[in-house]
């Protein structure tokens, strides 16, 4: 089988769990690789569990099927580590990264003996200090970047830039927002 | 040069509509193909197309604008999934006996009830007699080459006949992945314009369409739908080869993954036909002589070929995403074992339905079906002809 890396995102509906996996997929098909973002279709219901998943390889990928077995795990809202298994299937070689004020050492005993790399980020702090509001999930792309080094901070940030200008280009306010949030939260991740 | 991007499958369809610029789009939104007249609407809003958008207020009534418009000699266009086909299905018959090359992209969901939104076959499969060609379509790629494909099909003058270009709901159509796209000039100059050899504003050569036909008269008609139908496959793989040296992407009637010397093989469509190649390169490099058949033309069948490709295997294992409930096998099964029947007997043949309503087929699922294959050529017993894979099955 190609070598592929495999991301599985846990949020809760409106958090922007989807996006984010679609934007680390947009990001990693910049810097030429082939890619898969999608999430776990469900009852969409504002604040339900979701799942999305992004898939980050050098060759094409034919493979269909949501991610069972994944090299990181990102979770956008820690109160889901109670009613979700997040690290089901996450190999031990990979990490997880979790959105909480909390260190790796605290949260530990929440991820069910997963005996990987623990990462925490305060992204609800980072977004509602530099956008404005608690939208943690392009703070959480920055962490799952620098975790992963599926690319370079350099590559990633100057990304960024270019497609939240083309996607906000009549909202110059979030551009900024969002580009301070990313540029602090690859530098806040804890447990590296 | 082809176009790099990332999409998904509802886009890159939408981005073919556009670049073909259709006379008439009618739609209604449907789950999970809203998104495909949703993006059209807003090319059409925006001018960059020349296209009439048709808001209608049912499926029926999309098909029924699609047949005006096609009738009136122009080119129209549409999408649904599940119910909205299911909604359609008179019109798809009189589409088809009208010989209206409509093109038509479903995207795969179940048929309710219970109700459902994800993927399955359910719905194109309940359409498979209704005279409509009908082509599969693995990931984003093959959907839009696939598309462009269709046009030239159904409007290639020994034809005439509509097309379904049919993909995986959500799995397809929602996953963003890359793609090659064409430019718009390449895409106009492959389509081309539609020349009608017949149409109902034509004032020089007056005629009518869909009149009464009793007894004297019907049983002919289908006769002749029945062979136009049987001569497509030879227009299929004319426009696909004119596709291959456009693109590079060859396209048949069905797509052989390691075939050539393969003992135990499965047929399959759609996008899990993917996940099955991972599974196949993994049994292979254990020295297991796998193989796949991906079928792309379901309608019309191809026959000779299906059982020419699959007579040399030992054991056969036809996946289903649809179940006929007939107390028989799935649609895809009864095709392929009275394919072979007369032309390839003694293939062990066992039928799977798999992923009813969108359960999700991993790669273990794959597996499961090879080893029953491998097991079926080491024994030379089948247990079980109609199975059911990664269901949970009553006491």
């Amino acid at each position: 089988m190609s070598k592929v890396v495999e991301v599985r995102w846990h949020g809760r509906g409106g958090q922007g769990a989807k996006t984010a996996s679609e934007l680390l997929a947009a990001a990693a098909f910049n810097t030429g690789k082939y890619v898969q973002g999608f999430p776990e279709y469900g009852p969409e219901r504002m604040g339900a569990p979701i799942a999305a998943f992004t898939r980050i390889s050098d060759e094409q990928i034919r493979i269909h099927s949501n991610i069972y077995e994944p090299n990181y795990v990102v979770v956008i809202d820690e109160t889901l580590l109670d009613c979700v298994n997040v690290t089901a299937g996450l190999k031990e070689d990979g990490a997880i990264v979790v959105n909480t004020s909390k260190s790796p050492e605290e949260i530990k005993p929440a991820l069910e003996g997963y005996k990987g790399r623990v990462c925490t980020i305060d992204a609800r702090a980072i977004s509602e200090e530099c956008i404005g509001r608690n939208i943690p999930n392009t703070p959480m792309l920055a962490a799952i970047v620098k975790v992963s080094g599926v690319m370079s901070e350099g590559e990633f940030l100057k990304d960024m830039e270019t497609s939240l200008q083309s996607k906000f280009a009549d909202k110059p306010h979030v551009i900024d927002g969002n580009m301070k949030a990313v540029t602090r939260a690859v530098k806040e991740v804890n447990g590296i | 040069m082809a176009i790099r991007d990332k999409l998904s499958g509802n886009e890159a369809v939408s981005i073919a509509m556009k670049q073909i610029n259709p006379d008439v789009v009618a739609a209604y939104p449907i789950t999970p193909s809203t998104e495909v007249p949703q993006y059209f609407s807003t090319y059409a809003a925006d001018g960059l197309v020349d296209t009439e958008f048709v808001a209608v207020e049912s499926e029926h009534s999309a098909m029924s604008a699609c047949i005006g418009a096609q009738a009136a000699g122009g080119r129209s266009m549409t999408a649904t999934s599940a119910q909205g086909l299911a909604l359609m299905w008179e019109m798809l018959y009189i589409a088809s006996s009208y010989r209206l090359p409509i093109t038509m992209a479903v995207i795969n969901r179940a048929l309710s009830g219970p109700i459902n939104i994800h993927c399955d076959h359910s719905d194109s499969m309940g359409a498979r007699d209704s005279g409509w060609i009908q082509i599969y379509s693995e990931n984003n790629q093959e959907a839009y080459d696939n598309f462009l494909q269709a046009v030239r099909i159904g409007e290639h003058p020994d034809i005439m006949l509509p097309v379904m270009d049919c993909f995986d709901g959500f799995i397809t159509s929602h996953k963003v992945e890359n793609i090659e796209l064409l430019e718009d000039d390449v895409v106009k100059k492959f389509v081309g314009k539609y020349n009608p050899p017949y149409h109902l504003m034509d004032k020089k050569n007056p005629m009518s369409m869909g009149p009464l036909s009793l007894p004297m008269y019907y049983f002919e008609a289908k006769r002749q739908q029945a062979e136009v139908m049987k001569n497509t496959t030879k227009v299929i793989l004319e426009v696909a080869a004119e596709f291959e040296k456009l693109t590079g992407r060859k396209y048949g009637l069905f797509e052989e993954y390691k075939m050539d010397d393969a003992e135990v093989a499965i047929v399959i469509i759609n996008s899990t036909a993917g996940t099955a190649k991972e599974v196949v390169d993994k049994l292979r490099s254990q020295g297991v002589k796998a193989g796949l058949v991906k079928i792309r033309v379901f309608r019309p069948f191809p026959v000779e070929e299906i059982a020419k490709a699959l007579s040399k295997c030992k054991a056969v294992a036809v996946m289903d995403r649809a179940d006929s409930l007939n107390g028989a096998g799935g649609p895809l099964f009864t095709d392929v074992t009275s394919a072979m029947y007369g032309r390839a007997d003694g293939v062990k043949m066992i039928n799977y339905i798999y992923g009813l309503g969108g359960r999700d087929v991993k790669v273990d699922d794959i597996e499961v079906v090879y080893n029953e294959l491998q097991s079926i050529v080491k024994t030379g017993k089948v247990k079980e002809v109609y199975n059911y894979l990664g269901v949970r099955e009553g006491k």
